[in-house]
């Protein structure tokens, strides 16, 4: 049984709060919104295959779903048949489904022993959404929630619009391989090899973490991620997939669609500014500001090594901790954006980048798409 | 019959041989062991432990040792507690006693390990890298709100009142009266020096002090003690005290013999009279009452923050929770553990419950019901090492308070006996010769000293976390480890046990 649930995954929720990982990163945008097929994403990854060691790799392509742009893509990984039976239950109770399938996959991939995964295609029920007295969004956060807290053996791992999470234990290319990529155009993908410590093959603790439009792929240990947990449980998120990693896609979420912070300042609550640098800061009004995040989001902070690539609807980001304790380059070429954990996973996309550079500790890349896609 | 059943609990000897007759143990001992008679005599029974003769000694002629005499063993009749009769059968009344609980109740902080980074994440040299303490006290939205400016973002609204501190440790209230006006002094002047606060206790605020009035929390306590507009706003935020953790739900009473004229001006009571805290505050019978009161002195004082301090008690989450919705920016944690000029020993030893177990569920309840950034907590009462101070942030405080350990810095030495007035260490006492001896500059220094060595310490700990700010280490649990503790109470305080 590689998917880890029923009485192992339980078992690991008692011993384990999180698994430590370090790994390796890819992304690239089209500004433009140019859609490219998934197998660039595979090749970058293909030449960082060291950083992982087959027991996780995933992406997460943004516009691949165009004729179901309006509606959630639930993707969903089933231990058996009963959970998917009482997930099925539940989603018909509160969504409209417009189309459900099984995801397609390559059996031929070097992919083991996979869970039962589907797709569901679906808006909120407008009477359970009005009675909920919650906002889509926060009603859709809800249901992926309850669903992966308490169907044994079921989680939901992507649920955004037009944007779809792949992942599996293996290494990336491979898993690129088992999900066909190649076969779904993206102006954004984002990929992950995964180097995980002391686990078993998990299913649920592959890269990218997702949450609504939000994808994670994450190199690093997060230090904190016990309070950044326990902060984010205030508001209503519960951590479930053994990894640190999910406490960045939720804190993303949180500051960003909750809070309503732009992207660059909810940035500096995640890599903050120290103090010496904010005390020296002339600009008075971004000095003010500085210190109002540091003061009200300290439990935001997310400190110990990591870089990570953020997918989001209208673009990508990424991001180093606050003193750049892990590897990330980044690089551009016309309308494209790259982000890497190594140059050479852009070079092999990409052989001769306008410009390559290292970005600073705390210092957010951003890509933004330009115009309608 | 014999008056005195009780036998000396220490034994003074004096070697005469290097004792070169100077009398500076006579000088010394507040507690007049002391007398000469052709040579140094001394009265064991007067004798507390204190130390200071032997300290000031030139020969080291001086040893105190425990009274070796022999009782009849009995593991349940232990010879505190005889005494205790034979102390009470003679002469009717509670039995006083100063400083924290001393019986060995399990301490909790003992029992946990703290976590350190191997390869997987590395961990940070504090000698090379920034290593953030800054703690800022009071309340905080939940979130803020940005608007655009000029190609950047500007805060949209101010988020109220906080007090900066350099370090998560402050001193805690001890009261003017019950100490000395030397030990204020060199509490306010470290406080200064290290960027941190001191708390004046219920005695109001000399006005020596007055310089010092960015680093000073002044409280105001059920007895109202030298509390005035004026007091009111010399200080960085005010404490409603509502209980102590060495005594709690019982108030106060600082004996007239202490009263003299500086105290009695400063307490605005008569010189002489005794100074007595109601159990209670007779204006705050319930929780909505001390909505009142924490309004009230916002209003007086331009909405400083307010922090209500509390003994730990069997029901302090819930509490805790009902402060923080009537409107303090602060909740002060006051464990079972905590210092006391006086106390009854019956409460003191056998009322309350542990720092660490309150302090947890209090950071938990807060948690549980979204509300914990509307206040922060100080724990207090028990904080003894560097050591204690990390766990206690890692259990959730947002600072700690010591008030034992800074008086340990100037010299007290436990011997237990503040409400008698006699400290001989200038501490706890109002006797002119006995005040002039804590020199509140070299007090200074030391507390500074100490303190600073404590934030180096746990400096390193947060490096070997693989943090390099205080606020990614509060409230984080996970790297917490309990060694010892059984499943409810590791439950209780949210901590697993070494090994998962």
């Amino acid at each position: 049984m590689t998917l880890g649930f029923g009485d192992q995954y339980a078992k690991w929720r008692v011993d384990t709060e999180k698994v430590p990982a370090a790994c390796g990163l890819s992304g690239l945008i089209s500004e433009d919104g140019r859609l490219i097929a998934g197998d660039t994403i595979i090749e970058s990854m293909r030449v960082i295959h060291d950083r992982g060691n087959g027991l996780g790799g995933g992406f997460a392509g943004y516009g691949i779903y165009p004729g179901h742009a309006t509606e959630y893509a639930l993707h969903v990984m089933f231990e058996d048949e009963s959970g998917k039976a009482a997930c099925e239950e539940l989603l018909a109770g509160s969504l409209e489904i417009s189309d459900a399938g099984e995801i397609p996959t390559n059996p031929a991939a070097n992919i083991v022993d996979p869970p039962l995964l589907w797709r569901y295609f679906a808006v909120p029920r407008p009477e359970k959404l009005s009675s909920s007295g919650l906002a889509d969004e926060d009603f859709m956060v809800r249901l992926v929630m309850t669903i992966n807290m308490t169907i044994p053996g079921t989680f939901v791992f992507s649920s955004g619009k037009n944007m779809g999470v792949f992942k599996a234990v293996g290494f990336a290319e491979d898993v690129g391989e088992f999900f066909r990529l190649p076969e779904y155009q993206g102006y954004t993908w984002i990929g992950h090899g995964r180097f995980p410590t002391n686990t078993p093959g998990w299913w649920g603790g592959a890269h990218p973490f997702n949450i609504l439009d939000w994808a994670v792929v994450h190199n690093g240990e997060i230090s904190s991620y016990g309070i950044n947990k326990r902060y984010l449980e205030m508001f209503g998120y519960e951590c479930t997939l053994l990894t640190d990693t999910e406490v960045m896609a939720y804190l993303f979420d949180l500051l960003i669609r909750k809070h309503g912070l732009p992207l660059e300042v909810a940035c500096k609550v995640i890599a903050a500014p120290f103090w010496k640098d904010i005390d020296r800061d002339t600009d008075t009004a971004e000095k003010e500001l500085f210190e109002a995040l540091r003061i009200v989001y300290s439990s935001a902070l997310v400190n110990g090594p990591f870089a990570v690539i953020v997918g989001y609807s209208r673009g990508m980001l990424g991001l180093n901790d606050r003193i750049k304790l892990r590897p990330l380059v980044a690089a551009t070429k016309d309308d494209m954006l790259y982000v890497s954990s190594e140059e050479s996973a852009i070079r092999q996309i990409c052989p001769r980048p306008d410009k390559v550079w290292a970005p600073v500790a705390g210092q957010p890349v951003i890509g933004q798409l330009k115009g309608d896609v | 019959m014999p008056g005195n059943m009780i036998t000396s609990e220490f034994l003074v000897n004096v070697d005469h041989e290097r004792c070169r007759r100077c009398k500076r143990c006579i000088l010394n001992c507040g507690f007049g062991v002391f007398d000469f008679q052709n040579m140094t005599t001394a009265d064991s029974s007067k004798c507390v432990a204190c130390h200071r003769c032997a300290v000031f000694c030139p020969e080291e002629a001086i040893t105190i040792v425990r009274n070796p005499l022999a009782f009849k063993e009995h593991s349940s009749w232990d010879v505190d507690k005889r005494k205790a009769i034979w102390k009470q059968a003679q002469t009717p009344g509670m039995i006083l006693t100063g400083m924290g609980n001393d019986l060995p109740w399990l301490n909790v902080f003992d029992h946990l390990l703290i976590d350190a980074c191997q390869v997987t994440n590395p961990s940070i040299d504090p000698l090379r890298e920034p290593m953030e303490l800054r703690t800022y006290l009071g309340r905080k939205p939940d979130s803020i709100q940005v608007e655009k400016s000029d190609g950047g973002w500007k805060l949209e609204t101010p988020i109220g009142n906080n007090i900066k501190l350099d370090i998560p440790i402050i001193f805690s209230g001890m009261s003017y009266g019950s100490v000395s006006l030397n030990t204020h002094k060199a509490l306010a002047i470290a406080a200064e020096k290290l960027g941190t606060v001191m708390n004046t206790g219920e005695g109001g605020l000399h006005k020596e002090l007055m310089p010092y009035k960015d680093h000073i929390i002044v409280q105001c306590a059920s007895g109202r003690f030298g509390v005035h507009s004026e007091y009111l706003n010399s200080g960085v935020a005010v404490e409603i005290k509502v209980g102590q953790g060495a005594k709690p739900g019982i108030g106060g009473h600082l004996p007239g013999e202490k009263i003299g004229p500086e105290v009695s001006s400063t307490r605005m009571i008569p010189q002489g009279t005794d100074a007595l805290s109601p159990a209670p505050h007779h204006d705050i019978y319930s929780i909505e009452d001390l909505r009142q009161l924490i309004y009230a002195l916002k209003e007086a004082t331009g909405y400083k923050p307010v922090s209500v301090k509390i003994a730990a008690v069997h029901n302090v989450a819930a509490i805790a929770s009902g402060i923080a919705r009537a409107g303090a920016d602060i909740i002060y944690l006051d464990g079972f553990r905590g210092g006391t000029g006086a106390s009854p020993a019956v409460v003191r030893d056998h009322v309350g419950i542990p720092l660490e177990i309150a302090l947890a569920v209090v950071d938990q309840q807060l948690r549980s019901e979204g509300i914990r950034n509307w206040v922060s907590i100080i724990a207090a009462g028990g904080i003894r090492s560097s050591a204690d101070v990390i766990k206690a942030i890692a259990l959730g405080a947002d600072a700690v308070g010591v008030g034992t350990a800074a008086l340990i810095a100037m010299g007290c030495r436990l011997c237990q006996k503040c409400y008698t007035g006699n400290c001989s260490w200038g501490i706890a006492t109002q006797r002119p010769e006995l005040t002039g001896r804590l020199d509140p500059d070299w007090g200074a220094e030391r507390l500074v000293n100490l303190i600073t060595s404590w934030s180096l310490e746990v400096k390193e700990v947060l490096g070997a976390l693989g943090v390099n700010a205080v606020e990614s280490l509060r409230g984080n649990r996970e790297r917490l480890r309990a060694l010892g503790l059984d499943e409810s109470t590791m439950n209780i305080i949210g901590v697993k046990p070494a090994g998962r």
